[in-house]
């Protein structure tokens, strides 16, 4: 089946819209001077914790932290 | 008794759908009170049960379209972790859309508009605030109210030049030595904004 539209590079190539901003933004951040570096770069910090299911329970998780451990 | 309330919600349905064939409006626009003829069939099928509700009863009415064109746009900028402006009104934004830059004047057709990485700048008088705005989206509605929404905007005297030319070289170094399509993706997403951001630096 043939795409109607053109579709962007970064589709074409299998990234979604919000990796293709988040990416953006984080070039935009990168390109700052300081003091406003230091701040934006605060924003760009994640921390989360996944765990994949099966058979009803959970697997092990896995933490992604940007943050030092207090 | 159920096949005559059914019978009745066609028959209704029907001329509803009759007359009103060619001039459809849209469901948001129409006001939020039911069909009375409806009511009355229900009522005399089913007196003990409330007629039933409609979607567009519990939805708050859209704002109506103002008959003449105000003077002023109102702005509501926001950024995921800030309101940049709230209900501020301007004369004119300029927003970067991926089809160019595009000017917003009050009474502006209602678009929604993908942005790219680009300058906005927000006109109000002689004041020019410009914003170096990594992408987003922009939507304007039909009561001169407009939506813009960006994950990163910075004011341009926080960017760092020479971070810029840094970055555009990496990036376009990155691009020629780039293996799969997802890396030669995120290469070339580099190169334009680093461009997009020398252009807006100079121009």
């Amino acid at each position: 089946m043939a795409s109607n539209a053109a579709v962007p590079f970064w589709r074409a190539a299998g990234m979604t819209y919000i990796s293709y901003s988040n990416i953006c933004a984080n070039i935009v951040r990168n390109c700052l001077k300081e003091p406003h570096k230091a701040e934006a770069l605060t924003r760009e910090k994640v921390h989360f914790s996944l765990s994949k299911w099966a058979d009803g329970k959970p697997q092990k998780p896995v933490l992604r932290s940007d943050t030092p451990e207090a | 008794m159920l096949k005559q309330a059914s019978r009745l919600l066609s028959r209704s349905v029907a001329a509803a759908s009759a007359k009103s064939a060619t001039t459809r409006a849209f469901s948001t626009e129409l006001p939020s009170t039911l069909d009375s003829t409806f009511v009355e069939a229900w009522k005399k099928v089913a007196p003990n049960m409330e007629p039933p509700q409609t979607p567009s009863a519990f939805m708050k009415p859209r704002p109506s379209t103002p008959s003449s064109i105000p003077t002023k746009l109102t702005v509501n900028f926001v950024l995921p972790y800030t309101s940049e402006l709230t209900g501020k009104e301007v004369d004119m934004v300029i927003i970067p859309a991926s089809t160019g830059q595009m000017g917003v004047l009050p009474g502006h057709v209602p678009t929604i508009a993908e942005l790219k990485p680009g300058i906005m700048s927000v006109h109000e008088g002689t004041d020019v605030k410009k914003y170096f705005l990594s992408s987003g989206f922009a939507f304007l509605h039909a009561n001169s109210v407009a939506d813009i929404i960006a994950v990163e905007a910075v004011p341009l005297d926080h960017i760092d030049p020479s971070q810029v030319q840094k970055g555009l070289a990496e990036f376009q170094q990155k691009l020629a030595s780039a293996t799969t399509d997802l890396e030669k993706a995120e290469a070339q997403i580099g190169v334009e904004v680093h461009s997009a951001i020398n252009a807006a630096l100079s121009g």
